[in-house]
């Protein structure tokens, strides 16, 4: 799931400045799980805009073009209407609403990572899209985003008693974490084993996949 | 057995007890200071290592401070380099630049994280880890080619050496990790600085190193600064006969004979913590960390090496 974090209000009443009519589009998804683009949240992110604002909708999933045309179709007048966009949904979300409206989007909330949710308010980074997935020779876990450093042969210098130097030795090191998985696994051979350097380039561009 | 191509590493490889010191350039374009501490390490070691941005703190060069070093005091150096701030472009080229320049042993950190420096909002670069790191220099150094397979022209004369932490819980994690290194092609070890001498001897006997193990020690110029590491450095365990030790002997008024009273008790602490790492391990030498505090290395450096010679 794509976690995202409202902004600060404030925040958002300063991209509004200059702003007399906003519509409001939410996330029936990711953002409706995290508690910050679901109906609840748009509707008070209205009450809040008081008169500024004309509109709102929660469109099911914004980041996929043909549910956005179905949800806003019915909106569009009002939308034209509007001299911007607030949208409470993930930065993938906000651009298609941009790019299918052409108006101004205003982004609402802040696009953290994709993470795993332990309850409602509890989320944890667990990928980072890096387009070469190497988990099964890690335990499960991945070291790209669960090491501060992303190293693919740690620990590092840092690891004390089994906690990580970044942030102050309160997590726990992933490479402690991935020794101790792979060791219950009977696999700490693994452990090992050196891993070369990654080819950076798969993700030096804008990635597109194109399948058909 | 590789050519050595440094006094430090023919020192090793002759089997020779070395000891190395250790100089940190600051955020200064001030040269006077490394050329002062070089000069009183110079007669006491047989290289001194060169710290890159320690503490995620952006200073002066590590290249650069290692060369003028070599150039002005006559000293060899061992140059840090840091994974955290450079891809693998900048550092093959700064391997090439190091190479071209004379420099002979460099050391690989992972670095401390940016977040923990006085540039927080920097990125941590990490391309590459200390392993990889081993290896690029090993394509390097063996094959006269790059990272990627790219020929190198003229010959590229470098050592790299590796950090190992005898402090680290679990250790065994550790080891395994230090082990790769030396699969990566690694030819020296220094370590994190070690206070307690049953876990230096651990970690020696854990790793049975068929590398040269430098073991890192740290004495300390006041009971002040003793404490603190004891206290908020996680995880470097300090005897307390060390730090009372320090706490006796600092509190007299007259400053000149305190000072000699702490180096007396650095010396009589760590000449017996090396000698019994002499007696009962493998241990190749000893790399002394300072941070200010030079004069103690000769102390230290100099009683052991007539300790020996009246043994012989």
């Amino acid at each position: 799931m794509i976690i995202t974090k409202s902004k600060p209000k404030e925040a958002v009443l300063r991209s509004l400045e200059d702003i007399t009519k906003v519509f409001i589009v939410g996330c029936g998804t990711c953002a409706t799980l995290c508690q910050t683009g679901g109906e609840e949240q748009v509707e008070e992110m209205s009450k809040f805009l008081r008169e500024r604002s004309v509109g709102k909708v929660v469109v099911e999933t914004p980041c996929d073009i043909r549910v956005l045309k179905r949800d806003l179709s019915p909106h569009l007048g009002t939308i034209e209407s509007a001299d911007a966009i607030l949208a409470l949904c993930c930065g993938s979300g906000a651009q298609a609403i941009s790019e299918f409206t052409g108006k101004i989007v205003v982004p609402g909330l802040d696009t953290l990572f994709v993470g795993e949710t332990e309850r409602i308010g509890r989320f944890y980074e667990r990928c980072r899209a890096c387009g070469d997935c190497i988990i099964h020779e890690t335990g499960g876990i991945c070291p790209i985003v669960r090491c501060a450093k992303g190293l693919l042969n740690g620990p590092c210098g840092g690891m004390a008693n089994g906690k990580c130097e970044a942030g102050g030795h309160t997590r726990d090191c992933a490479w402690v974490l991935i020794y101790t998985r792979l060791k219950e696994q009977g696999l700490v051979e693994r452990f090992k084993e050196i891993r070369t350097v990654r080819d950076r380039s798969k993700r030096a561009e804008p990635q597109e996949l194109k399948t058909r | 057995m590789r050519k050595a191509y440094s006094g430090f590493m023919r020192a090793l490889s002759e089997g020779k007890f070395v000891f190395t010191g250790e100089v940190e350039p600051k955020k200064t374009t001030k040269l006077e200071t490394i050329i002062w501490a070089a000069n009183v390490l110079k007669s006491h070691v047989v290289a001194c290592n060169v710290t890159d941005n320690p503490r995620a703190r952006a200073y002066l060069s590590s290249l650069v401070a290692s060369y003028v070093i070599q150039k002005e005091v006559g000293l060899e150096t061992i140059c840090h380099m840091t994974v955290r701030d450079r891809n693998r472009l900048a550092l093959m080229s700064d391997l090439l630049g190091a190479s071209a320049l004379g420099i002979r042993n460099v050391l690989v950190i992972s670095g401390d994280h940016t977040t923990s420096g006085d540039n927080p909002g920097a990125m941590p670069v990490y391309d590459l880890d200390s392993t990889q790191f081993v290896q690029m220099v090993r394509g390097m150094v063996d094959n006269g080619i790059d990272l990627n397979g790219n020929p190198i022209d003229g010959e590229v004369r470098l050592h790299v050496g590796v950090v190992g932490n005898p402090n680290a819980d679990p250790l065994e994690v550790e080891i395994c990790k230090v082990e790769r290194k030396i699969n990566a092609g690694a030819e020296f070890i220094q370590t994190q600085i070690v206070f307690d001498v049953e876990m230096a001897k651990r970690f020696l006997k854990d790793l049975n190193s068929s590398i040269p193990v430098l073991i890192g020690i740290f004495p300390c110029k006041s009971y002040r600064v003793a404490e603190f590491i004891a206290n908020k450095i996680p995880a470097i365990s300090v005897p307390k006969e060390y730090v009372d030790g320090l706490r006796g002997v600092e509190c007299l008024s007259n400053a000149s004979e305190s000072k000699n009273k702490i180096d007396a008790v650095n010396v009589d602490y760590f000449s017996n913590f090396i000698k019994e790492l002499k007696k009962t391990t493998k241990v190749a030498g000893i790399h002394i960390m300072t941070m200010g505090y030079e004069s103690i290395v000769g102390k230290i450096a100099d009683g052991l090496r007539n300790e020996t010679r009246k043994g012989n």
